[in-house]
């Protein structure tokens, strides 16, 4: 591993947020170990056995039982981390709802990766979008920098006072998490002013001023107003992100936002993608502009909240867009196609929009991919009309026994 | 102990909660929390216990406490308790606190027992009561593995062709046992000195501890409210459930009744072993007492009676 | 926090005081009511320690009679009296 005093290290996804973790120095870690998160797990338990970090780290014996211990460790006044995957975070997904509704900040990092059967260990979004109804703030990393800076900065809009909400930052399994990239690390000091101390609001450990946390709350009480009032917090935190990402960028002199436009403005068919298919796109986007191609994308990077206007705003001018979609809903859209396309539909003029499913269980997403999903797009944009609105990308040819 | 000193300890658990008229489970709460007067945080897992005690706004606890979801008071309470640790060990709480989970028999030996064997084998400083009332009362009394054989419930109905639960109830006391933690007892809130003995004896011990008491439901068991106690105290007299500790390794038994009562004097004043008196399910009757007196020999030989 | 009330909602339905449970009275649940005879007393406080509700009132290290706000008439103090000094009586109001 590279040294930790290093500022420009060449490390994997995993060890840049392993790393983010040890600078952050959370009070409680409940973890539980799964391909591909593993190696967070592990070497975060190494700073805990050098005394490289003050934090509590729970062992839990599942993922059910990590959220459920993050849940009581942040209720009774610390400040929480986790890291999970596919079924772990698939098993957590009864205590999702309650960390959230809770209005707990914990942050975790999900390395994504397909839910079985059949089962697989590789990467693509179908856990977190399994998960997009929990509450949860969702961050998307499209490289090993990014999880590292999504992370620190997910801790600061968790535990923003308009906010108390968890946030999870994605990155995708193996292809990020398992890759050597070159990462920027900020400053111990650096991250620990940034990220400051955690003042808790009602602590469940104040025995002086006993608070109940989780009452039933039934059919002559308040379930609703509650929900609504979790509601407004996750709309609050759209400023939230914004002003902490311009924060960071004072730190880091890198720029966030909710979302990335890539040669964008001057398109005229694009592509909507998460995560590490990004990179991918992008080179895809300057070899075709070389030829003429009036190609861009835009990349997601919060997806909740949902940012139905600002998208629609981006997106507008387009003649068709492609939504990308690692994940799947069997027998509807992907979850991203339905809710852009939703996000546009009051618009007097939209463009054309077709849903492309890729990369399932880690099939590979190669720049013939990208390519041939702008060629849909252009013709799309060339013809007007949608022929197939679903379609797929890389499958191989194989005879199917219904 | 005096009884009269317990009642000056402050109620934890306050009146107005919303247990059914003559309901174990509050007499079990207000015995344990008798038993210290150092902070107590609490945990309750999904159950009777947790709907009844904190209808919003209403919060029968003056003490913190906190309701996650049905299979993981053990894993909360953990996490709780790990915030505790490293709060201590930064030198912003100077003071002790204990940490104690309720949970009845679903939350315990069926849903919860995972994170509870998890939480058992890590050494959180906790103590996690089970208040046993034998089914899962909450969502109108169905089997769980800590309903005895015989009884009636609604997923073990008494039928045309079976006659109730057709399986022995687990020994949970047992199964937390082998977990070789600090402090395991069983209890019943009759015997009261006995219990806030052992409730003191788990809040003082440095690791976990785990009580089983018995929680008798006057609408589970079908018995008139006013007789929970009688029926706890016909219970331990018949031997069913035997009052005993394990500390340290060692088990000792805590009361041997003069003359073991015969099991059917606890059986006959409750409804859901009613139609085991019926001819055709003596036999039942009779197997369920073999039983009893097989575990309470084991019982004698592990605590050196035999 | 003592001006709390329902309608003002803490994050994640939190209640940010304890004991408000005290304010909902159980006594209407009776059906039968618990009547403690003084003067057989032998101020035991069994019937202290077995009340599911808290609902025997103790004052100066003395029993001195029956939350009747709370009461649920469950009768099990009456059963446990080693002196018969509770017995129940029908109705749920005691001068009713
Ligand atoms: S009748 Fe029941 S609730 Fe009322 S005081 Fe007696 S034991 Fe308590
Ligand atoms: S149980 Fe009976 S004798 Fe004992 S204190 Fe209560 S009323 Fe008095």
């Amino acid at each position: 591993m590279a040294k930790l005093t290093e500022k420009i290290v060449a490390i994997t996804g995993n060890a840049a947020v392993a790393q983010a973790m040890r600078q952050i120095n959370p009070d409680v870690v409940a973890a539980y170990p799964i391909t591909p998160q593993t190696d967070i797990a592990e070497t975060f338990a190494e700073f805990v056995a050098d005394g490289l970090v003050d934090t509590e780290y729970v062992t839990v014996e599942s993922e059910h039982s990590a959220m459920s211990a993050c849940v009581g460790a942040s209720a009774a006044g610390a400040r929480v981390m986790t890291a999970t995957s596919s079924q772990g975070l698939a098993l957590m997904w009864e205590i999702l709802y309650i960390a959230a509704g809770m209005r707990l900040p914990i942050t975790m990092t999900n390395v994504n990766r397909c839910l079985s059967a059949p089962i697989n260990i590789h990467c693509d979004h179908s856990d977190s979008m399994g998960a997009r109804d929990s509450g949860w703030i969702q961050i998307y990393s499209e490289n090993a920098q990014e999880a590292y800076d999504n992370v620190i900065q997910a801790i600061r809009i968790a535990e923003h006072k308009s906010v108390l909400l968890p946030v999870m930052v994605n990155m995708d399994g193996f292809i990020v998490s398992h890759s050597i990239e070159r990462v920027e690390l900020l400053d111990d000091e650096v991250v620990k002013r940034f990220v400051g101390e955690y003042k808790p609001v009602y602590p469940l450990l104040d025995v002086e001023n006993p608070v109940t946390h989780g009452p039933f709350d039934g059919l002559g009480g308040f379930y609703f107003e509650h929900k609504k009032a979790q509601i407004e917090a996750i709309e609050r935190s759209r400023k939230v992100v914004l002003d902490v990402a311009d924060e960071f960028k004072r730190i880091s002199g890198r720029e966030y936002g909710c979302f990335e436009p890539y040669r964008l403005d001057d398109a005229e068919v694009a592509l909507v993608v998460l995560n590490s298919a990004a990179g991918t796109s992008k080179c895809v986007v300057d070899a075709m502009r070389e030829e003429g191609y009036p190609v861009g994308i835009l990349k997601l990077r919060v997806f909740r909240p949902f940012l139905a206007r600002e998208l629609s705003e981006a997106l507008k001018h387009l003649k068709a867009v492609a939504i990308l979609e690692r994940a799947t809903s069997p027998g509807s859209f992907g979850p991203l196609y339905a809710e852009i396309r939703s996000a546009l539909y009051d618009l007097e003029a939209r463009p054309k929009m077709v849903n492309l499913i890729y990369g399932l269980g880690g099939r590979e997403f190669r720049p013939e991919h990208a390519k041939e999903a702008f060629g849909v797009c252009l013709k799309v944009a060339q013809t007007k009309r949608v022929e197939k609105p679903l379609g797929y990308l890389g499958l191989k040819e194989v005879e199917v026994i219904s | 102990m005096k009884i009269k000193e317990l009642s000056a300890t402050k109620e934890r658990f306050t009146s107005g909660h919303r247990l059914c008229a003559g309901c174990g489970a509050g007499i079990v709460v207000r015995q344990v929390l008798m038993a210290t007067d150092k902070p107590v945080v609490v945990c309750c897992p999904t159950g009777c216990l947790e709907v009844s005690s904190t209808i919003y706004p209403s919060t029968a606890w003056d003490t913190p406490y906190i309701h996650n979801a049905f299979e993981n008071a053990a894993a909360t309470l953990s996490g709780v308790e790990s915030a505790y640790r490293f709060l201590r060990k930064k030198g912003r709480i100077d003071r002790e606190i204990r940490f104690v989970a309720f949970g009845g028999d679903g939350g315990t030996y069926d849903i919860g027992l995972q994170a509870l064997s998890g939480a058992l084998e890590r050494g959180h400083g906790m103590v996690y009561v089970c208040y046993d009332n034998g089914a899962y009362m909450n969502t109108g009394i169905q089997r769980s593995s800590a309903t005895p054989r015989g009884a009636w419930t609604t997923t073990s109905p008494v039928g045309k062709v079976i006659p109730g639960k057709t399986q022995d109830r687990k020994d949970l006391t047992a199964c937390v046992a082998a977990h070789d933690i600090p402090y395991v007892a069983q209890a019943s809130p009759s015997h009261w000195r006995d219990l806030v003995t052992k409730a003191r004896k788990a809040f003082e011990v440095d690791g976990p501890a785990f009580l089983n008491i018995l929680s008798p439901c006057p609408r589970g068991w079908r018995y008139p409210g006013s007789q929970s106690i009688a029926v706890a105290r016909l219970a331990v007299e018949t031997c069913f459930w035997p009052l005993f500790e394990v500390e340290d390794g060692r088990w000792k038994l805590n009361y041997k009744p003069k003359e073991k009562k015969p099991l059917v004097e606890w059986l006959k004043p409750q409804g859901r072993f009613k139609h085991l008196f019926a001819p055709e399910n003596e036999h039942i009757i009779e197997e369920q007492q073999a039983k009893v007196d097989k575990d309470w020999e084991r019982l004698l030989r592990l605590c050196g009676e035999a | 926090m003592k001006e709390w009330r329902a309608e003002k909602l803490m994050p994640g339905a939190l209640i940010p005081v304890g004991g408000t449970a005290r304010q909902y009275k159980t006594g209407g649940w009776r059906s039968e009511h618990p009547v403690w005879d003084e003067r057989a007393c032998k101020q035991c406080f069994l019937c202290w320690i077995y009340c599911p509700d808290g609902s025997i009132k103790v004052r100066d290290g003395k029993v001195i009679g029956i939350d009747y706000d709370y009461c649920k008439g469950c009768g099990i103090c009456a059963n446990e009296c080693p002196a018969d000094a509770i017995k129940m009586a029908e109705g749920g109001e005691p001068n009713g």
